[in-house]
């Protein structure tokens, strides 16, 4: 069964993209998202059975990959509820986006292709969520990467696009050499890569030094924070996270499948996944806790002063995996996984109500020429309201109880950054409603700012693009309440069932109920303040923002231009690295070159050139010449005969 | 079928082809499509016959198989061919890349056909003769003759600045071919052979192994071509014919690899342990700087070239690691690279025949009129990148994770490769395929032809098959590896195993957490009492208990640095 969830989307994948064009785009449509559909159903038999069935662990062998010496690596896919939780979101999610592209791709003359990367994307993603190691899970973690390159770069005649789809694999390449040092690590010290062997190793390397670049280090904080550089480039965390924001240029069923629901969490995934080793790493724990909650508030400053509709909501994404990353810091990784599950919903709900608006709109997506849309379109209002609900966390919404389960574990986290990550969160709780109400307000109220002959042209989205909505606005109301119970459970039974190792020393799912009340009740508060300031900014007293900017310019312009982190990136890394390219290549020619063979094709030529003269033809020029030549001869033989030198 | 002597028909059966070409008198149209024919014929006939290689190839044997041995001068120099696990799989690689170098010419090249295929067969002859001979004379003799038809090749079917790059290349390879026979004329006298199997037992005394190592160094390190002399690969590269450039890229370059892995390491084993440092730096500045350097290419062949350039540079690291992931690595990364760069100048002569110019900026928008190349050209270019499911992959992860075991420096210097590649790499990509459709010559470019796609898909299912599925390839060098590996260990004081034996966790059953909790009892450090969540009640104070449980046993692998760095959670 396992083997059909993963493959059958690489199936529709080779079908759509190799005879596409000879059965004609609505075949490969068809194919593609009806394989897809199978999948999804697949994977809530295999979730029911691993959750709530006690399925066990289950590893299912492929093939053999690499063997070399004591290497030993093999296609195996590995599934238990961890597992099952990521097929779950996975192929609903992406199912749904198949479906939704039906509509929102109509007019584009490439949809077989389109059709064949989306499932491409979605096979790479379950190779990496079914790894049984880590080689294997790398293969997935690059091979999203390469789709999501493609995916971004779909409309390739457009410079920009073309531009965010190399930043984007050149980022993550970045994360993946961590992740690659990570492996590296661990093998060395192992000499293995397989889950259950590094697994059993863990509390063994936990107390080992490793010699790395000269320095002794702890074997397996080493590991874990290299491992972690890779996740944060994946899911774009503060630092790396640079590519997300840009990614926004590819198709917006992209956005919502690979840079909201899945690929980005796919970090979070690996972190949740090695939580085995990341038990014993205290330090790399403290670190990813710190990582997670700065990006979760810093994100979600420039949130606020964005006026694409679709960058707000890549923000928004980046900022809550800062709080899944938070969460799994300090230990509380099932609640980190239940982020990423109801976020996997509301996410993909406001991205695809996005496109949806964007559609309505004739390719706009700048929220200031926007407004007054919920008229014009009622159903995809309603689901982006539903989104923004669950996203702020507002009471029995899905996010509601994920967001606020983090911020409460953090609040009782054993971590040294757990107070730090409890002020960013609900910091950037504020932020959240706040910027997730504008966003509201700017689209779908007040008095439309869009010219006229657009908004007379906007429409309601047809219901092949409606549907996903409201499969997926059913989940972010519900997800939460239903399944919040099962996530928060101790992972060593029940509905976890082994499959994330908590230590004996982590007590955070217990200390959880212990928070005060004052601290529950917080998230929730900042919720409704967060709303009260976007009604009065934005409703209430629209002049109000142009007069915020007015007092503080310098603070919107570093909002607005991103913390100015990608102008830092050109000067310190791009420019520099072009500069010595162009060095290097000189060096090639001048210095290399110079002092090698053209220098000593030269010297050979000026030599040449010398002896040339000597052949002058007098014969007494040689006369001379072979004179001084005895008398010198015979000067030496005499002076070393005499013993002189 | 093992007494047919067929190591001496793989490499003059070309010569046959030679032969009968020789005998076509006239030069009109079909005097030459029939010399390409027999080219064709000769070269996929020879691949075919060379298959018979892996077939009967028995790879639990380490040692040569396939051995042919004739005097010749008696006393000196014998005719001694023989394969093993080495270097047989680069013979199926040279025998396979002909037909596609044929292939590639077929058009492209309408002036001097008959020499132009003289040349090439000829070379086949000499390269598959470098791989397969046992006595170092007579490789000296393939080895060094392999540059006279690529001398000509690049001399009188190249572009412009074609003598500059011929001299050139010429120059660099022949300055250290030389250094290479004073080596051998020293070795010959010092041990009395010439024979590779013996040369291969004898043990040179220390200081002579030091300067033995330097002549050949010179000569392979110009033929890899390793920083800093590999400034003769981009204008080799630049000025030959296409199907030059596949067989410099495929095979020459690997030469040099295949010498250090044939001579290097076995014959002066303590002179390579000793100077694995300098292989190193130059390798990891290699693959820096050249990656560097291609990132700022305007010519599609330069960047490609310099793009080889760093991969070797994994190459030769891999091989000086001295274990078997580093070596098996560098094995398969210089077949998957003798494949995916072969490809990639394919590639490039593709457009280049179509336009004929090899500028960046003349290109772009080429998906879409051409989508076929550009599947074919994405694949191999992910393949260079070493996107995993591509060879690319098996090969680079390999000799970086050999590399990390002996010197964690040199393997994260470059690891960077892997961001640089990336960046160099889709950046050509992205000039020449992708962007808008401007130019007006872009216009009328036409999508692969059947030949074109004879040549592509071949290349692409085998760099798919081999990034999936690399075992045909690794098993069959394997004996031969762990045999080289063993007979360095002695100088290099063994390979570094695993600091842990982790093998005892080596089940496949239970959770996460079961496995862990095998682990931990391993340890010494059993969970403490009746598992979490009954005992804790959210006070601090339980983080430092139970860390101080995890460090306080002594572990019992007998590991001499149990120190305690376990810092607890909370401070």
């Amino acid at each position: 069964m396992v083997e059909l969830i993963v493959f059958l989307p690489l199936v529709g994948f080779l079908f759509a993209f190799l005879f596409g064009r000879q059965t004609g785009a609505l075949t490969a449509q068809v194919v593609t998202t009806a394989l897809l559909f199978v999948c999804a159903v697949l994977s809530w038999i295999v979730f029911i059975a691993y959750g709530f069935n006690d399925a066990p662990t289950d590893r299912v062998p492929v093939a053999e990959w690499i063997v070399s010496g004591d290497l030993e690596i093999a296609w195996r896919l590995r599934i238990d509820t961890l597992t099952a939780v990521m097929l779950v979101v996975v192929n609903t999610v992406s199912a749904l986006v198949h479906l939704y592209s039906f509509g929102y791709m109509a007019h584009d003359p490439a949809k077989a292709k389109f059709f064949s990367y989306l499932s491409l994307f979605t096979f790479a993603m379950l190779m990496l969520v079914t790894a049984d190691n880590l080689v294997q899970m790398f293969f997935g973690w690059e091979g999203v990467g390469l789709a999501s390159y493609l995916l971004i770069g779909f409309w390739n005649d457009r410079h920009s696009a073309n531009a965010a789809a190399i930043k984007a694999f050149v980022v993550n390449r970045v994360g993946d050499f961590g992740f690659l040092l990570g492996i590296f690590t661990i093998f060395t010290i192992t000499g293995a890569v397989s889950f259950d062997v590094i697994f059993g190793a863990a509390p063994t390397l936990s107390t080992m030094t490793f010699s790395f670049l000269g320095f002794e280090v702890p074997a397996l904080e080493l590991a874990c924070l290299l491992l972690f550089v890779g996740a944060m480039g994946k899911s774009a965390q503060l630092g790396l996270h640079t590519w997300l924001p840009d990614a926004m240029e590819g198709p917006t069923p992209v956005s919502a499948l690979i840079h909201a629901a899945t690929m980005v969490t796919a970090g979070v995934f690996m972190v949740a996944r090695m939580s085995p080793l990341f038990e014993f790493a205290p330090t790399a724990l403290a670190v990813v806790t710190f990582v997670g909650a700065s990006t979760a508030m810093f994100a979600a400053t420039i949130g606020c002063a964005q006026n694409d509709i679709k960058r707000v909501i890549a923000y928004s994404t980046c900022s809550q995996l800062g709080y899944m990353f938070a969460a799994l810091g300090v230990g509380a990784y099932g609640i980190a996984v239940f982020h990423l599950f109801t976020h996997a919903f509301f996410k993909a709900l406001l991205f695809l109500g996005a496109g949806s608006v964007i559609h309505a709109m004739h390719d706009e997506q700048d929220m200031r020429r926007m407004g007054g849309l919920w008229k014009k379109i009622p159903y995809t209002y309603a689901g982006m309201l539903i989104g923004s609900l669950a996203l702020t966390g507002f009471p029995l919404t899905a996010g509601y109880f994920s967001k606020d389960a983090i911020i409460e574990a953090s609040f009782v986290g054993q971590n040294p950054f757990a107070t730090y990550a409890w002020i960013m969160l609900v910091g950037a709780a504020l932020l959240t409603s706040f910027y997730s109400w504008r966003l509201l307000f700017m689209t779908f109220h007040g008095t439309s700012r869009a010219s006229a002959d657009t908004l007379k042209h906007a429409h309601e989205s047809p219901p092949n693009m409606l549907i996903p909505l409201a499969v997926l606005s059913l989940g972010a109301l519900v997800g939460g309440y239903v399944f919040a119970h099962s996530f928060e459970h101790p992972t060593d039974g029940g509905f976890w069932n082994g499959a994330i190792f908590t230590s004996a020393a982590n007590h955070v799912l217990h200390a959880m109920h212990e928070v005060p009340g004052w601290a529950v009740i917080a998230p929730t508060v900042v919720m409704v303040l967060g709303f009260i300031v976007a009604l009065v900014t934005y409703m209430l007293v629209p002049t109000l923002p142009k007069r915020f900017i007015e007092a503080f310019p310098a603070v919107h312009r570093f909002f607005l231009n991103k913390w100015y982190f990608d102008e830092l990136y050109d000067r310190i890394f791009v420019r520099p690295v072009r500069a010595l390219g162009r060095l290097f290549w000189k060096g090639d020619g001048r210095v290399i070159d110079g002092f090698g063979p053209d220098g000593i094709a030269a010297r050979v030529r000026d030599i040449a050139g010398l002896a040339h003269r000597f052949q002058s033809g007098y014969l007494y020029h040689y006369a001379f010449v072979m004179l001084t030549g005895i008398a010198v001869f015979v000067t030496v033989m005499i002076a070393l005969d005499r013993g002189y030198f | 079928m093992s007494d047919w002597p067929l190591l001496t028909i793989l490499i003059f059966l070309p010569l046959v082809g030679v032969a009968y070409i020789l005998l076509v008198r006239d030069n009109d149209d079909t005097a030459v499509e029939n010399i390409r024919r027999v080219a064709l014929v000769t070269t996929v006939f020879n691949f075919i016959l060379s298959l018979g290689l892996w077939i009967w190839f028995d790879p639990s044997d380490p040692g040569f198989q396939f051995v042919e041995k004739r005097d010749w001068i008696p006393g000196l120099v014998s005719y001694h061919l023989g394969v093993d696990g080495i270097s047989m799989l680069f013979v199926i690689l040279t025998t396979f890349l002909m037909p596609f170098c044929i292939l590639a010419s077929w058009k492209s090249v309408t002036d001097r056909v008959r020499e132009y295929m003289v040349a090439f067969l000829v070379l086949e002859t000499l390269m598959i003769g470098v791989f397969c001979a046992l006595d170092i004379v007579i490789f000296y003799i393939f080895f060094e003759g392999g540059l006279i038809p690529m001398f000509l090749i690049i001399g009188a079917w190249g572009g412009p600045r074609r003598i500059y790059a011929t001299f050139k290349f010429f120059l660099y390879t022949l300055t250290g071919s030389l250094l290479m026979l004073i080596a051998i004329i020293a070795m010959y006298w010092q041990a009395g052979t010439t024979s590779i199997p013996e040369l291969m037992n004898y043990q040179f005394p220390t200081d002579m192994q030091m300067w033995l190592w330097f002549a050949f160094f010179a000569s392979f390190a110009v033929k890899m071509p390793m920083w800093p002399v590999h400034t003769w690969l981009p204008d080799a590269h630049v000025e030959a014919p296409t199907a030059g450039s596949v067989l410099l890229a495929g095979i020459m370059l690997k030469m040099g690899g295949y010498g250090f892995l044939r001579f290097s390491l076995p014959m002066f084993p303590d002179a390579s342990a000793d100077l694995a440092w300098l292989v190193f730096s130059l390798s990891a500045i290699a693959v820096v700087v050249t990656s560097m350097t291609a990132l700022v290419q305007q010519d599609m062949k330069k960047l490609i070239a310099y793009s080889s350039v760093a991969h070797m540079g994994f190459v030769t690291m891999g091989i000086f690691a001295m274990n078997v992931q580093g070596i098996q690595g560098s094995i398969y990364l210089m077949l998957s690279h003798g494949i995916v760069s072969a490809a990639l100048f394919l590639c490039v002569g593709v457009v280049y025949d179509r336009t004929h110019t090899r500028d960046i900026a003349a290109y772009g928008g080429l998906v879409q009129r051409m989508p076929w190349y550009a599947t074919a050209f994405m694949v191999f270019t992910m393949a260079n990148v070493g996107l995993p499911g591509t060879s690319g992959f098996v090969g680079e992860f390999l000799t970086l994770v050999g590399t990390y075991k002996t010197s964690t420096l040199a393997a994260v210097v470059a690891t960077t490769g892997v961001i640089l590649s990336a960046a160099y790499a889709l950046f050509l990509y992205r000039r020449v395929v992708f962007g808008p459709l401007e130019k007006e010559s872009m216009r009328r470019m036409l999508d692969l032809s059947l030949r074109e796609k004879f040549i592509m898909v071949p290349l692409i299912v085998l760099t798919i098959v081999f990034g999936v599925y690399p075992n045909p390839v690794l098993s069959v060098t394997d004996a031969s590896v762990n045999a080289l590996v063993g007979s360095v260990a002695e100088a290099t004081g063994g390979p570094k195993g695993p600091a842990i034996d982790a093998s005892e966790f080596a089940m496949v059953s239970g959770s996460s957490t079961d496995a862990v909790e095998r682990g931990l009892e391993a340890a010494g450090m059993t969970p403490a009492g009746g598992g979490h969540g009954e005992s804790g009640h959210g006070e601090t104070g339980h983080a430092e208990e139970a860390s101080d449980d995890h460090a306080a046993p002594a572990d019992n692998h007998g590991e001499p640095d149990a120190a305690s760095e376990q810092t607890p959670a909370s401070e």
